[in-house]
């Protein structure tokens, strides 16, 4: 009887990969490898940076496949260089490209920042001017990019620490205005909100009330490290070596609450903890998560 | 083409990363008027750390033995002239070793390049492609008279290191943590590095053995490959060098003539 109308899922083109809903998740380090495959298996995803697996095979290979057989993937580009002026690299993009047929994973996400330019990789996360041009620019990549993967992109605002005397609009009419032309989605992390919000002198909850909230397909949560600018005053530094910060757990509440559940990670890439003490991050967001959750029974089908 | 003049921002931007004598661009600044020195410096800071970093996850023994100052003081020098060329940093620092060759503070460690071309062979096999490597009863089934003119296809994963140094020994004292006894330094030793399923393996090459390993990997018939070993080593023993690479994983398949 339901045959007739379930959808055979050998013929659901892969950009539409199932939706793993408000679970929180964590970085994958490989570290963490063995403890992770020795515990009960948990509700939750795994985030690993694309470029540390393309290479052409060996262990890395090895860990994301036994990772990926028991958890739902979240695949994150870290050098694609959207948001920089020179033409995306192809042979980048067809490695990406690659990794996404190969793992099909549930999210897929890349930054809104360059990293190269001309013929050096600088390995940073660059900041740029928001104009009519560099949307223009950033727009023409995110096609390439969604042409390639055949599916939509989450694209990360960013944490900065300069800004550009040329931008003639702020960071989330920019991010809004690009969403709204080349139909990405939006990874939302709420760390970078924080850290820039404090470096640059404005309201973080001004800027989550401006930012397209319906296009947040992921959630990032991190921790910051404090340093002063050139007048004393605290510059806070996107350093993801530590706990979330109270403030960002705050603003996670607030986002959850407007927005409902969204897939959740944390994000922890130096000074790597053990694997209790990643997870219990993530179990804390979920505990927010689930909070939120409609429970279906008495939860109200139209408050939303 | 050049980028429309509306996204100079790049070109403006880039120069002083890794530049610490430039200031920071004019097209930069912060909140309110406030200086962006500082601000441009955590970039700086970014580029110039995570690039150091990139090279002493590459070179670890290269690290333990010159400490980490001497190291990221070198390391510093060659991020600053040799930044990547691509996102893939298990690609970077193939210049590396050429340029510790060169370095005037290491030049009293002649043979810490050579350690370097093994650490940078050890990363490459680690993510070359797998590939089930040869095993010993196909060469054994291959016709006697035929073992000549064989041609053995290498691994994705196996490479040879030369070094007129005992570059093998200290490479092989320095990846862990255990205390180093004495090296003696001056025995040439060459490396084969090669990875069988997930585990990189780097074993002592005897004398001749490097000129064999590397006549074979490069695609030369076996009687040639004999050849140039016994040029090398007149008691180069072809049996035991040829079961001693298929056994380390060094090839793939045989085929026969010139490939």
């Amino acid at each position: 009887m339901t045959t007739a109308i379930a959808p055979d899922m050998s013929a659901v083109p892969l950009r539409y990969s199932a939706p793993i809903g408000g679970v929180a998740g964590t970085s994958f380090k490989p570290e963490h490898l063995q403890a992770i495959l020795g515990a009960k298996q948990q509700r939750g995803f795994f985030e690993v940076h694309a470029e540390n697996y393309m290479g052409a095979g060996g262990p890395p290979h090895r860990a994301l496949e036994a990772i990926r057989r028991d958890h739902p993937l979240s695949l994150h580009g870290v050098c694609m260089s959207i948001g920089g002026p020179q033409p995306l690299d192809k042979a980048h993009l067809a490695r990406f490209r690659e990794l996404v047929a190969r793992y099909q994973p549930a999210l897929v996400s890349e930054h809104l920042a360059w990293s190269t330019h001309e013929t050096s990789f600088f390995n940073d996360l660059l900041p740029l001017p928001y104009t009519a041009a560099t949307l223009r620019n950033v727009c023409d990549h995110i096609d390439q990019v969604q042409d390639a993967i055949r599916r939509p992109l989450l694209l990360e605002n960013p944490s900065t620490y300069v800004a550009f005397r040329e931008s003639s609009m702020s960071e989330t009419e920019f991010i809004r205005a690009v969403a709204e032309r080349t139909g990405c989605g939006l990874l939302l992390d709420i760390n970078n909100v924080f850290v820039s919000a404090t470096n640059h002198g404005y309201s973080a909850l001004d800027y989550l009330a401006d930012f397209p909230l319906a296009r947040v397909g992921e959630i990032h949560l991190a921790g910051h490290a404090e340093q002063a600018d050139d007048e004393g005053d605290l510059l806070l530094i996107d350093s993801h070596d530590g706990p979330v910060a109270d403030a960002v757990w705050k603003l996670y509440e607030i986002v959850v609450q407007r927005r409902g559940p969204v897939p959740t990670l944390i994000e922890w890439d130096s000074k790597i903890p053990d694997w209790p003490v990643l997870r219990a991050e993530a179990a804390a967001a979920q505990a927010i998560l689930d909070r939120c959750r409609p429970t279906g029974l008495t939860g109200d089908r139209h408050a939303a | 083409m050049p980028p429309e003049p509306d996204l100079c921002f790049a070109a403006a931007f880039a120069p002083a990363l890794l530049d610490p004598v430039r200031p920071a661009p004019e097209i930069v600044t912060g909140p309110n008027g406030k200086a962006a020195g500082k601000r441009y410096d955590v970039y700086r800071n970014n580029v110039t750390v995570s690039l150091i970093d990139a090279l002493a996850a590459i070179y670890p023994a290269v690290q333990r033995i010159t400490g980490t100052d001497f190291f990221r003081a070198m390391a510093r020098f060659h991020v600053r002239g040799t930044p990547p060329i691509s996102p893939l940093l298990s690609d970077y620092g193939r210049d590396f070793p050429a340029f510790i060759a060169q370095y005037e503070h290491a030049q009293m460690m002649p043979w810490l390049a050579d350690v370097a071309r093994i650490e940078r062979a050890w990363l490459d096999a680690y993510h070359a492609a797998d590939a089930a490597p040869l095993s010993p009863a196909q060469l054994a089934a291959v016709a006697p008279e035929r073992l000549d003119g064989l041609v053995l296809i290498p691994h994705p994963a196996a490479g040879i290191v030369r070094s007129q140094f005992a570059a093998v020994t200290i490479f092989a004292a320095n990846r862990d943590t255990s205390p180093v006894g004495r090296i003696d330094a001056a025995t040439p030793e060459d490396a084969l590095v090669t990875r069988v399923e997930f585990d990189v393996v780097v074993r002592h090459l005897p004398p001749g053995g490097a000129a064999f390993a590397s006549s074979l990997m490069s695609g030369r018939p076996l009687g040639e490959a004999a050849a140039r070993a016994l040029d090398a080593a007149t008691d180069f023993d072809i049996a035991s060098n040829i079961t001693g690479l298929i056994e380390a994983g060094a090839f793939t398949s045989i085929a026969f003539g010139d490939v």
